[in-house]
């Protein structure tokens, strides 16, 4: 549990960060979403102390993270940046075992723990352990980047752009790495992005920040659905919300019974997939199939239609 | 701060020099003490102005000649008929700028024999290679897509060097000639041993007789010329370069 | 616009098997093998003497094998051959001179006449000019490694050291020259390393941490560096004759600096002009080093959890040592140069030989100084060099 109370953070004359309040639960992404001067980067560095905050208090699991000094602090947080930032000097089992060997840990240790995190982002430790970053696939350097954060298994992983530098194919590929690690390990992850996209993608709630300020913070669907008047609005009122919509939930949750004619559809799937089916095949329903593969019901155009639209 | 105390400093410099060279009887009363015996206080074996005045000729006759042998070489061997030579002119830049300027000084005596000459052939020969190396580093830095634009719009090769490469390449070669005036002017410094008339000679006569006051004189002359001519190069360079929105990379 | 077919008109067919630098590389050695003496004959030290062809210098074998494979090696450099051979033909053309001219004296030297003196001439070195340059072309062309170029370096230092330790170049008039200024020659020697790499130890441990201090500090940067810069732009003789007053002075007024040597002529002054030279370099690339230092890296540093102390020694110098080292190089090369015009101020160094010889217009004696003081800087260049290279592979 990560709660900012009142923070603010004052460069010069300029108000970076204007009295932000907002807690992140345990085990849940946050992300932060703002154009660039937001200070979306300002707020969560001011978490792990890299900007130290001018007012307001920062608490960590009920422990105010002013108390700590600094270096401490930021050993026991996970920290990834745009362009990786992995030492080009140091190969990549060096660079993963940076933090390890700040905190001291006996050389086996560090070993076993680097060679888990490689598996971890299916990366063969005899093929990468003794590479160095520039040897690396822009891709390859991003997980290393993911892993090196992770090696000294921090409970909170800050990230800041960290797929900003990817392109679309790779970058799509560490998102869902990013997924299936957090569920994995079950971490907080507060993640900076001006992607709008991605925040739908990623967080379990969003951040939005304009000019300093926390303009609103809520669930994916909450944001898309009933966006603060203004930035917000403007932010999300693309032409594609009701897809973006459609993606944020299952075919499981609008499931009705009855059948359709064509080929099922799994329940996992997204109800952005099942309208894409449903538009291809020409037709106004398909059924549904449980993970047993049985038919469970069906899927309806008037349903998916209910879904996407905004307030009435 | 420093817009103010720039060019009160090379205002003061340049009085400083001026004094030195044209009133030097003026600082008798301060460079008595340095005087033991009654030696003399002011240089007395020749006028300092005129010893200026040479020194000075010899840098600009042998940076010129250096200039344009360099600037010469410079674009043959970045055109598509020397490119052979690049490489190897890269190294022999490279190696000849390891050899010491007293060493090439010393080692014309022996082919020249002693006086203005050897001087003339060290300053020309060992001035030329941060001209020739800066040339060489200046046009390879020409953006490929502006000669490539130069070229599709039907500009022939001498106009694409004259008009677009040599100007986009000119504040690194003004870097190159501002080392090589700066070398040349130490350089012909040395000259004196070999019997070259400058500078020197001031400080090598102060030297000889321990005359701390002539070796004053001589010294802060020379480097007071260096410094102001330095500097009045750097200027040129960054009103050359803002203009072609270039900086040279080169430090100096 | 239709292409002309190619045709192979002898013209271009010539011009096409030819090596364009191989025909400078040939011309050079053609005027020094055919127009110019390989070596002078002098009756005694300072008077001039007379020049020998090769013909005339050597005995008929050697000078039949000299020609012909100097020829040979001419034929070599003009036509279009491979790096290689073109390096192994620079090498050993090198190695004949070097051979070729320690067999002179014996020739052309009568028995029992000690004041004679030999020494390599005009051709000589236009010939030894020539192929040094066929061997530095193929070197730049096979883009020898770090390895490889230091490999080569002590190829050629065994190879001179095993000449001179044969005394197979006993007769020529340099080392005459060295014979009766042995002692003084490696005391000088010797003096020259000492204030040379004593100025750049002095520059590191203060340019070090004044760089690091400017890389954080714009202010103090935008002091110090200028007046390095002026300082650098001194030269040197007047650098050294400046540094004699006030060090004069402080010997004047304290027994103690006096005591401990310190005078307006001699050593100290000539340290501390060589110390001042060599800041410039070590805190200009220090602060250029520091600063090429992604941010990102620096970043990734401080978020992990690295102290100042930490970031700086483990990130940021290793990170900057490539351009470190390049000061480092412009330093040692420079100071090796300057220590030279030291000798002027009666600091020593092989710049004492050399200005003596000039006294003297005793060509062998400014040899003496100047020849070894080029190899000294020479072989810190490439070792430097070297450094640098391999320095720079890890990073991105």
């Amino acid at each position: 549990m990560i709660e900012l109370e009142h923070v603010s953070r004052r460069f010069g004359e300029q108000l970076a960060v204007d009295d932000v309040s907002l807690s992140v639960a345990r085990g849940t992404i946050t992300v932060i979403v703002g154009t660039s001067g937001s200070g979306k980067s300002t707020t969560l560095r001011m978490i792990n102390r890299l900007i130290e905050p001018s007012s307001g208090t920062i608490r960590i699991d009920g422990k105010d993270t002013a108390a700590v000094p600094g270096e401490e602090l930021r050993r026991g947080i996970g920290y990834v940046i745009q362009g990786n930032g992995l030492f080009p000097h140091w190969t990549v089992a060096r660079n993963i075992a940076t933090v390890p060997t700040l905190l001291g840990w006996e050389a086996g240790r560090t070993e076993k723990r680097v060679d888990e995190l490689l598996s971890l982002f299916s990366m063969r430790s005899e093929d990468f352990a003794k590479k160095f970053p520039h040897q690396l696939s822009g891709g390859e350097q991003q997980r290393v980047g993911v892993a090196r954060a992770l090696a000294a298994e921090p409970g909170l992983l800050l990230m800041d752009e960290p797929f900003g530098a990817l392109d679309p194919i790779i970058r799509a590929k560490a998102q869902e790495d990013l997924l299936a690690v957090q569920r994995r390990l079950g971490i907080t992850v507060v993640l900076v992005t001006h992607d709008m996209e991605e925040a739908i993608h990623l967080g379990h709630k969003i951040a939005v920040m304009d000019g300093g300020k926390l303009l609103q913070y809520a669930p994916p669907a909450e944001i898309l659905a009933n966006p603060a008047h203004g930035f917000v609005e403007r932010l999300v009122n693309g032409v594609d919300r009701p897809f973006r919509l459609l993606s944020l939930s299952t075919v499981a949750t609008i499931v009705e019974p009855g059948t359709a004619d064509g080929p099922p559809l799994a329940e996992t799937a997204t109800l952005r997939d099942a309208l894409s089916e449903l538009l291809w095949l020409k037709r106004d329903a398909l059924p549904v199939a449980g993970p047993d593969g049985s038919l469970i019901g069906r899927v309806s155009l008037a349903a998916l239609r209910a879904h996407a639209g905004g307030p009435a | 701060m420093s817009r103010i105390i720039g060019p009160i400093a090379r205002l003061a410099a340049l009085g400083l020099l001026l004094a030195l060279v044209l009133k030097p009887e003026w600082f008798v009363p301060v460079l008595k003490p340095f005087t033991e015996n009654n030696a003399p206080v002011i240089y007395n074996q020749g006028s300092l102005l005129s010893l200026t005045l040479y020194h000075l000729g010899l840098v600009a006759i042998a940076s010129l000649i250096g200039t344009a042998l360099a600037l010469v070489m410079g674009v043959f061997v970045t055109r598509k008929a020397g490119a052979e030579f690049l490489p190897l002119s890269r190294s022999l830049v490279n190696i000849g700028q390891t050899f010491p300027p007293v060493a090439v000084l010393a080692l014309a005596v022996p082919v020249v024999g002693f006086g203005v000459k050897p001087t003339l052939i060290a300053l020309v020969l060992y001035g030329l290679l941060p001209i020739f190396e800066n040339t060489i580093t200046g046009l390879k830095e020409v953006p490929e897509n502006v000669v490539e634009a130069a070229r599709g719009m039907g500009l022939d090769p001498t106009q694409q060097l004259f008009r677009v490469e040599l100007p986009l390449a000119l504040p690194v070669i003004l870097a190159g000639i501002r080392l090589s005036v700066v070398i040349n002017m130490g350089t012909a410094t040395i000259g004196s041993t070999v019997a070259a008339k400058g500078l020197g000679e001031v400080i090598i006569a102060g030297l000889l007789t321990s005359n701390t006051s002539f070796i004053l004189q001589g010294g802060i002359i020379v480097a007071l010329l260096a410094v102001l001519i330095y500097d009045g190069l750097a200027i040129l360079e960054r009103r050359v370069a803002k203009r072609t929105g270039r900086l040279a990379e080169v430090a100096g | 616009m239709t292409e002309a077919t190619e045709t192979t008109t002898p013209a271009t067919a010539l011009t096409t098997r030819l090596d364009r630098v191989g025909i400078v590389v040939a011309v050079i050695a053609v005027l020094g093998m055919d127009w110019q003496p390989f070596a002078t004959l002098k009756p005694n030290r300072l008077i001039s003497g007379q020049g020998l062809s090769l013909a005339a210098s050597l005995p008929t074998l050697w000078a039949a094998i000299g020609v012909g494979v100097l020829s040979i090696a001419t034929i070599v450099a003009v036509l279009r051959t491979g790096a290689l051979l073109r390096l192994a033909t620079g090498i050993a053309s090198l190695l004949l001179l070097a051979v070729l001219i320690g067999i002179v004296p014996a020739t052309v030297v009568p028995p029992g006449n000690a004041y004679a003196r030999v020494s390599p001439a005009a051709g000589f070195w236009l010939m030894a000019f020539a192929f040094a340059v066929l061997t530095t072309d193929a070197v730049a062309k096979l883009r020898l490694g770090p390895l490889a170029r230091l490999a080569m370096l002590a190829g050629a230092v065994v190879t001179v050291a095993i000449l001179l330790g044969s005394g197979h170049w006993d007769g020529l008039s340099i080392l005459k020259e060295y014979a009766t200024n042995a002692q003084k020659f490696w005391r000088e020697g010797a003096k020259h390393v000492e204030l040379a790499l004593g100025s750049l130890a002095a520059a590191l441990v203060i340019g070090l941490p004044l760089g690091v201090a400017c890389h954080r500090n714009a202010t103090l940067r935008g002091i110090t560096l200028p007046i390095l810069n002026i300082i650098q732009t001194v030269p040197s003789m007047a650098m050294y004759g400046l540094m004699i007053v006030p060090l004069g002075l402080l010997a004047a007024w304290s027994p103690l600096a006096a005591s401990l040597g310190i005078r307006g002529i001699g050593t100290a002054p000539a340290l501390i002009a060589l110390f001042l030279y060599s800041l410039l370099p070590v805190v200009a690339n220090t602060v250029v080093g520091l600063g090429e230092v992604r941010r990102s890296v620096v970043e990734a540093a401080e978020g992990m959890g690295m102290t100042r102390h930490q970031r700086l020694f483990q990130v940021e110098l290793p990170l900057a040592l490539p351009v470190i080292l390049t000061g480092i190089r412009i330093v040692l090369v420079q100071n090796i140069g300057l220590v030279t015009i030291a000798a002027l101020i009666g600091g020593g160094g092989f710049g004492t030989f050399v200005f003596q010889g000039i006294g003297q217009a005793a060509t062998d004696l400014v040899l003496l100084g100047a020849v070894p003081t080029i190899a000294l800087a020479f072989t810190a260049a490439v070792l430097l060099d070297a450094a640098i290279e391999l320095s720079e592979r890890r990073r991105l």
